[in-house]
């Protein structure tokens, strides 16, 4: 394998209904901070049905060249066509570097697209750099169970390629008018040859504030001691009119769903306000809710090390705390809502 | 008669687990190894599918002698047979290299008894990657189905499998072709408590245990620390953050403190009134 026929760094671009996923753009704004280190092209790789319109904004968010795989076939999201497009694309031009965000779409195509090539995959990933003489790519992770940082490398194998969390890197502010170049490309490929066929996508829309998108997160931990003792979280979110969060202990323990778990195996989130109740705060969980404009921290151990990563901490039982603060909190407000009457 | 195959893990609970902050290393002496939490549910599964359907539930897993333990666990929870790989060769694998060797075990066992479905669990609790799984479906170029959280049907007889597949925002029913991989999710079947019967069965249990040269077609090079491509070049404690502003005074204080904190954001608050 000659490396220096391997050069550029590729974002794989998620689409979906139309709309391309954030945490493609946000690796766009990565990848191009790795290109330009290498002074080579960022280029979006872009499969889906009529989804050509939107190679415009990939070059808006900083790619210099979009691959373009427009077909029927690609409608749907399946492992083995998105893959067959991607293994066809990197053949032909030969990446240094693969970025794909770690979703469930992203993680399922890389594990594949690496398997096949081979290649080395580095999963989740929340730092990127490149080594500027020799392209080698620096992906950073929790590892063991996200209590300490692992720095993984593919020395033997190009091109490199890790799944990224979604809201860990930023995208560029969005340049309009920027151009770059339109390569369309398309393969061989019948429905006969694709043994999976998706026969409905069910939409399911929950009521709640998905922690995602939410502006105030009330996240609790196994301080909190049990189910019920959790249900401190769910008042004190109802209060603020937040969502809430939980530590992986807590979703494991079974006293709350995974699609509230904050951390790197559950979602990162970055609210205006975090508060973390009962919460140790290991780095699994940190890397998850860091970016959080303003964390404020409630744990009865003084040790916790949720303290060293919060704008403001209390030591003490939340027991105690969270109901005062509830009770202080209406108080307040029930005042204001009076004097703007 | 179905022939399912659960690829399995022993993991140290990374919960426990201490490390030694002068080296950066796991202290595997304070962590219990225990079979990897989200493969019970993989083996859970495969046990429902075969009271379903009728059939043999595998299990198969990599790793030192003492992951025999693991694949008791799995017998408890209703698996048939238990397959380990054991061999120096295969230490210090990535995904990469994990797969392969999975994959060459998987080749002895369907010459035996043809491997109709295989389920792993969604990740490993200490590599938290979920490679392996679409890793082992690539290699037997059978169809990967990740994110499996309900198995709606299985039909041997028309070679087909439906399942639910979770998305960020709902999910997708699927048909793929048998034989298939899936991955499932922990919310895809709860693990009961083991009947008695099958801890019987556990305790007096004698897995098939298969050295590299037990396998075939094996190309040494492919595996363990030298047929994989990742390696880890540094491991760090990420640098402290500064921390923040205790609020101290006894509890009213305090929590009129955080009030006050909080009430700084006041617009966020106001939007979501009635008003």
């Amino acid at each position: 394998m000659d490396f220096q026929d391997y050069q550029g760094v590729w974002v794989f671009i998620e689409e979906k209904d139309g709309a391309i996923a954030p945490v493609s753009l946000e690796l766009l704004g990565a990848g191009r901070r790795l290109a330009d280190k290498r002074g080579v092209e960022l280029a979006g790789v872009l499969i889906g049905d009529h989804i050509k319109h939107l190679a415009k904004t990939l070059f808006e968010y900083g790619a210099d060249l979009a691959y373009v795989y427009d077909d029927p076939i690609f409608k749907h999201y399946r492992t083995e066509s998105f893959m067959k497009a991607l293994l066809d694309c990197s053949a032909k031009y030969k990446p240094e570097i693969i970025l794909y965000g770690a979703t469930s779409t992203g993680k399922d195509l890389a594990s594949a697209v690496a398997t096949d090539l081979p290649t080395g995959l580095t999963a989740d990933t929340t730092e990127l750099d490149v080594e500027e003489d020799t392209g080698l790519l620096l992906a950073s992770r929790p590892a063991f169970g996200g209590n300490i940082m692992a720095t993984i490398l593919c020395k033997k194998y190009r091109p490199q390629m890790a799944t990224v969390r979604a809201k860990v890197m930023k995208a560029l502010p969005p340049e309009s008018g920027r151009l770059g170049r339109v390569v369309e490309e398309s393969i061989l490929l019948q429905e006969e040859d694709i043994r999976t066929k998706v026969l409905e996508i069910v939409k399911e829309t929950t009521k709640k504030v998905r922690i995602d998108e939410a502006d105030i997160i009330v996240a609790g931990g196994k301080g909190l001691g049990s189910a019920e003792g959790f249900q401190l979280v769910h008042q004190l979110a109802e209060t603020l009119g937040g969502a809430v969060g939980a530590s992986r202990d807590v979703v494991e323990a079974g006293w709350v769903e995974h699609a509230h778990q904050v951390g790197q195996t559950g979602v990162t989130v970055t609210p205006k306000i975090y508060i973390a109740i009962g919460i140790s705060g290991a780095i699994q969980h940190i890397v998850g809710m860091k970016n959080s404009s303003l964390i404020i921290a409630i744990n009865k151990d003084p040790q916790a090390p949720i303290f060293e990563s919060c704008h403001y901490g209390i030591v003490g039982d939340a027991f105690e705390i969270v109901p005062l603060l509830i009770d202080r909190f209406q108080e307040v407000m029930s005042k204001e809502g009076v004097s703007h009457v | 008669m179905l022939h399912i195959v659960a690829c399995i893990k022993q993991v140290p609970d990374t919960k426990i687990i201490k490390m030694n902050p002068k080296t950066n290393t796991m202290d595997r002496r304070t962590a219990p190894a225990i079979l990897n939490p989200y493969d019970a549910h993989a083996v859970e599964e495969a046990v429902r599918l075969r009271e379903r359907y009728g059939g043999t539930v595998s299990v198969l897993t990599m790793g030192p002698p003492p992951a025999v333990k693991a694949i008791k666990k799995c017998i408890e929870i209703g698996a048939d047979e238990g397959y380990l790989i054991t061999d120096r060769r295969f230490a210090g694998a990535d995904t990469l290299a994990t797969s392969y060797a999975l994959t060459k075990a998987l080749n002895k066992i369907s010459k035996e008894n043809p491997v109709d479905l295989i389920i792993c669990g969604k990740m490993s609790i200490d590599g938290d990657t979920g490679q392996v799984g679409p890793g082992i479906a690539r290699r037997l170029d059978i169809p990967p189905l990740t994110s499996v959280n309900k198995v709606i049907e299985i039909n041997k007889q028309e070679g087909k499998a439906i399942v639910q597949r979770k998305l960020e925002d709902g999910y997708e029913v699927v048909q793929s072709t048998l034989p298939c991989l899936f991955s499932v999710e922990k919310t895809i079947n709860e693990v009961p408590y083991a009947p008695f019967p099958n801890m019987l069965k556990a305790a007096k249990y004698n897995p098939y245990i298969w050295s590299v040269d037990d396998l075939e077609d094996v190309d040494i090079k492919q595996l363990g620390l030298k047929g994989s491509p990742t390696i880890v070049s540094k491991v760090w404690a990420p640098p402290k953050p500064e921390g923040g502003t205790m609020l101290e005074g006894n509890r009213q204080e305090q929590v009129e403190q955080l009030l006050s904190v909080l009430l700084e954001k006041k617009e966020l608050f106001m939007t979501k009134g009635e008003s």
